[in-house]
Formats: structure tokens, sequence, C-alpha cells
């Protein structure tokens, strides 16, 4: 150990930091989960593309065949925001969630509660790669529904927008998840146990006009019909419920996980000792 | 100069009702290589996650540089860089996206000139490319030390830094160490091994029960409460201890076969000479003779051992 480079300047000269955003350190984690995704790209991507496919060829393909439309529309193109949003739910809750419980897993947690960033910089960074990647994700399922069927997008600005919204709203559901989950199981418990339900129920490949009236009043109580219905507006101008109040749920999903948030990181629940 | 570090009535309970420090009261000046020593749990890993930011505090102040820690924790944390008792590393990236991060974290524009040095000088820069988990352990520890160092902080903290490392290892940190403090960095350990503390520590603290028991300057630490021992090989092993050497602080060691008398070497009359006399006028024989001085070690254990309810 030679020509320690370690402290080039003088102490007693080097300014302290000031910074009122921890931009350098925003970018370093976002840029590192973003590498993460690619180091581990069959995962990543090219799983969710496959999935989707199988989809595809499953309802748009056996069961498309004996249902010629729904609102107006074929049932193979019908399906594809419930697909896309399908796979945008699960991979954000996924991307984030692991993004902070691998840390916690490891110890390496320690660095980031020990390095000078604010909570709301930690979330930015932290959401913001796991969104990116859900977005990514969405549009590279919809680029494959097009080699199946026909998609038409009424409201292309509407349609990112719910693509962007609902990948921060999951991605925070997510990153509280992994902030509360003690193990791998309880990572997977509400994935498993209630996203994936709901998001199957939520209206994916049906309108809940589809359904008994009991039932169709029971998935009202379902958020996941709310994005599903908002979404599919933005493609073929139709849906479950109103633009308006699937703009609202997800308004609302989105404030909820932040106050869940903001007392996590005040009281540092499951974070700080 | 003020102190760059300064704890005032520092508490932490945990939530399961444990006290793991009670009142600690500390200031470390620039510069410093301060060794804080004491058995586990004694709370010296909190004291430090406090400092750092990763445990909240109980009750009392964490000053760095004057400005309190949770206040202004962007200015204090800039400053500190913190070396944890685990591995705990992203072990599928790899070294230089783990040092990378650890600067971009700590605010710092990269700078990738700076980090080839520093992996250079940590003789990691062949394995910069090498994802962590491909590496051994002493080469994981490295990767935690270029970590901390990635941001140029002048406050280093050592969490047993060198458990369970290999001798060339260690001596390679205590070279680094040392480097480090020439160019001003304030270095705070840990350790269970008080020949590191004896090897580079200006002052010593010493924790017990989550109390900081004493804190002193090493060498007069040392010139205090160290002691001289005589060592006598007996050519004959005795039983017990002749009544005729009462006056003398001796003890029998070996099965008897040595005689250890313990003396202040810095007292007027130290007694050896009359001891030796005492011996030869008992017929007490002996073969061979040593003296030697108490280690920080025994200091660190009779301190820790006396004050045990």
């Amino acid at each position: 150990m030679s020509n320690m480079p370690m402290t080039d300047t003088p102490i007693t000269n080097r300014p302290m930091m000031s910074l009122a955003f921890n931009g350098p350190g925003v970018w370093a984690i976002y840029r590192n989960e973003i590498r993460r995704t690619l180091r581990t790209l069959i995962q990543s991507v090219v799983s969710p593309v496959i999935t989707t496919a199988l989809y595809f060829i499953v309802f748009g393909g056996a069961i498309g065949s004996r249902i010629s439309q729904v609102g107006g529309v074929s049932y193979g193109a019908f399906i594809v925001p419930g697909l896309i949003m399908l796979s945008l739910l699960t991979q954000s809750v996924s991307n984030a969630s692991v993004a902070i419980y691998f840390p916690k897993f490891t110890g390496a947690i320690y660095e980031l509660l020990s390095a000078p960033m604010s909570a709301v910089e930690a979330v930015l960074a932290y959401v913001g790669a796991a969104a990116t990647k859900s977005v990514g994700i969405g549009l590279i399922i919809l680029a494959t529904a097009e080699l199946f069927v026909n998609v038409t997008i009424l409201h292309p600005v509407w349609m990112i927008a719910f693509l962007v919204l609902t990948s921060v709203a999951f991605s925070l559901f997510g990153f509280i998840i992994g902030i509360w989950a003690k193990s791998f199981e309880q990572l997977n418990l509400v994935p498993a146990l209630i996203l994936t339900p709901l998001t199957f129920l939520g209206g994916s490949f049906y309108s809940i006009d589809m359904l008994p009236p009991f039932w169709r009043t029971f998935s009202l109580f379902n958020p996941v019909v709310y994005l599903v219905s908002g979404f599919r507006w933005s493609f073929y101008g139709v849906g479950d419920v109103s633009i308006e109040a699937s703009l609202a749920f997800t308004a609302l999903f989105i404030a909820v996980c932040l106050a869940i948030l903001v007392w996590i990181f005040r009281t540092g629940y499951r974070l700080r000792a | 100069m003020p102190p760059i570090l300064s704890l005032a009535h520092l508490s932490k309970v945990y939530a399961s009702g444990f006290e793991a420090l009670h009142d600690v009261n500390l200031e470390i000046a620039q510069g410093e290589i301060f060794a804080l020593l004491g058995p586990n749990g004694a709370g010296k890993t909190t004291l430090i996650s406090i400092v750092c930011g990763s445990v909240n505090k109980s009750g009392g102040q964490v000053l760095v540089g004057g400005l309190d820690n949770l206040t202004n924790y962007r200015a204090t944390r800039s400053r500190i860089g913190l070396v944890p008792q685990e591995i705990a590393l992203d072990i599928f990236s790899t070294v230089w996206s783990n040092v990378r991060l650890s600067r971009g974290l700590f605010g710092k524009r990269p700078d990738d000139a700076y980090l080839e040095g520093l992996l250079k000088d940590l003789s990691l820069w062949e394995k910069r490319d090498s994802p962590v988990i491909q590496l051994s352990g002493g080469m994981k520890r490295r990767t935690m030390i270029a970590k901390a160092l990635s941001h140029q902080p002048d406050i280093l903290f050592l969490d047993e830094p060198t458990a369970g490392v290999d001798v060339n290892l260690r001596r390679d940190m205590w070279a680094l160490v040392r480097k480090l403090r020439e160019t001003g960095v304030t270095i705070i350990l840990t350790t269970h091994y008080i020949e590191e503390a004896e090897e580079m520590a200006d002052r010593v603290g010493v924790m017990k029960e989550g109390r900081l028991a004493l804190v002193e300057d090493k060498v007069a630490l040392m010139r205090r409460l160290g002691k001289r021992h005589l060592s006598l090989t007996l050519k004959t092993p005795l039983a017990v201890l002749p009544e005729a050497l009462s006056d003398w602080s001796l003890s029998l060691a070996a099965e008897g076969s040595r005689l250890v008398y313990d003396f202040d070497a810095k007292a007027p009359d130290n007694g050896m000479p009359a001891l030796l006399q005492k011996l030869d006028s008992l017929g007490v024989g002996y073969s061979d003779l040593e003296t030697s001085n108490s280690t920080l070690e025994d200091i660190f254990v009779s301190l820790v051992e006396a004050k045990r309810p």
C-alpha cells in the first residue's frame, strides 16, 4: 500500500458538503439498479415477455376464438391493456421490493442509512429505478402484443400517463413490502396472496360487465379494476369505470403509499434500531 | 482546536429494554487514532452506529465538526466513512460498481482516477471487474475499506477491522491507518486485539456495560497502570509461598515451578534486590530469571475484571 491517494486535499481545506439535494446519490442508486436489471436480463425482461406471449396464445388464441368482441373490441386486442397491467403490477412490486430487501438481507443497508441522503432521495432513486424498469417492460410487452393482434391507442398521452403512474404507485407499494419483509417468504407473501388474485379478478381478461350483478358490484372494491379500466380506456376509449374514477384511485393509492413511507422513515420502522 | 467528534450524554435503550449506552461523554481530536476497547456487548458498535446514523439514539447529542449529526446530517455524514464489523456487500456486483455506488451515495461526483488509485493501494485493481462473490475473505474486507474511503472521508470508523483476517492483511491495514492519519484523517477503531490498539492508538477508551469506563492517553495509561514482572524459574517447585515472602506481591505459576513478582517500575525501591536476597537466605534456588512489562491487554483485563461486581 503506497502512494495513498486517500486524501489529496488537506482536511481543513476540504469544503463541507452543503448539498440541498444529493443528486449524485440518487443517480448512483438509480444507475446501480438499472445495471442490476441488465445483469439479470433474462429474469428481468425476457421472462415477463415470454409469459405474456403465452397468455396471448392461451387467452387470445384458444379462448379468444370463442369470444368475438368485448365492448366493440376484438378479444385478443381487449386483453392487451390487462396483460400489460398484469406485468406492470407484478414487476413494479417485485423490482422495488427486492431492491430494498436485498441490501437489508446482506447487511449492505448500513451504507444507505449512514449516507447523506434524505428519505425522499432514497425513495426517488429506488422507486424511480423500479418504475423505469416496469415502464420498459410494459412497452416491450406492448410491442410483443403487436405481433399477435392489431392494437389501437386512442389516447397515447393518457396511456403513457397510466403506465408511469401505475408503475410508480406499485413500485412504492413494493418498496414498502421490501422494508416490511423480514424473510424471502414474507417478500413473496403479499404479491402471491393478495396482488396476483386481485390482478386476475381485476378485469385483466374480461370486462366486469360480463359478471353477474353481485360480483360486478363486488369487483368495484378491487383497486386493480380501476387501473385496468383506465389503462384500457386510453387504448380503446372504453372502460369498466370512468376515467376520473381511475385517476382518482391511482392518486389515492400513491398518496397512501407515500404516507406510509413518511411514517416508516420518521420512525425508522424495520430500518433503524 | 475544537474536537472533530463530540459525544455528550449519549444514551441508547433498545425497544427490548436493553440499555446499550449510558451517559457516554467523549471528545476526539482531529487526526487522532482512538481505540475503543471492550468486551462483546459493551456498546462499541451501538456507539459507532449512532454517530454514523444507522441507529437512533435515545438521548444526548453527537457533534461532528461542531455540527449536530441529526439536524446537519448531510454535512456531518459526508465526512464519515464506516467499515462495519460484518462483511456486507452487494456480492453480485463487481468491486468497481461497489465503490462507485458508495462514492455517489455520499454525494461525491464520479472520480475514476481517484477510485483507481484507491483500488491499487488496496491491491484490488486487478479484481475491479470481478463480482464480489468471487473474492476471498481478505479481498472482501479490502473492498469494504475501499467503499468506506471512496468519498474521501476525514473521519473513519473501523469496527473490528482485522477480525478474522490473516497476518499480512492485518499488517497492511495498520499501514493504511498510519498513512491515513498522516493526511489528517481521524480514525476511531474498535478491536478485540489489544495488540492492535497498543500498536496504533493515541488514546484508548474502555467500554463496559454501555459505559465509558476509562479514556486515557495510551502511553500515560500504560505508564500509570503498567507493571513490571519478574519471573523466576525455580529449581524445586513450591507447593505454597513461604510465610517469609509475604512482604512481596508474589504468585506461583506453572504448578509452582515459577515465582512471579509484580512491581512498580517507577517506585524508588522496587523490592527486587531484597527479594532475591531473601530467596537466597531461604534456600529457594532458581535457574532462570526474566523481567517483562505488562501489556495493554493486561491492563484492559484488569480494568474490566476489577470493576465486575
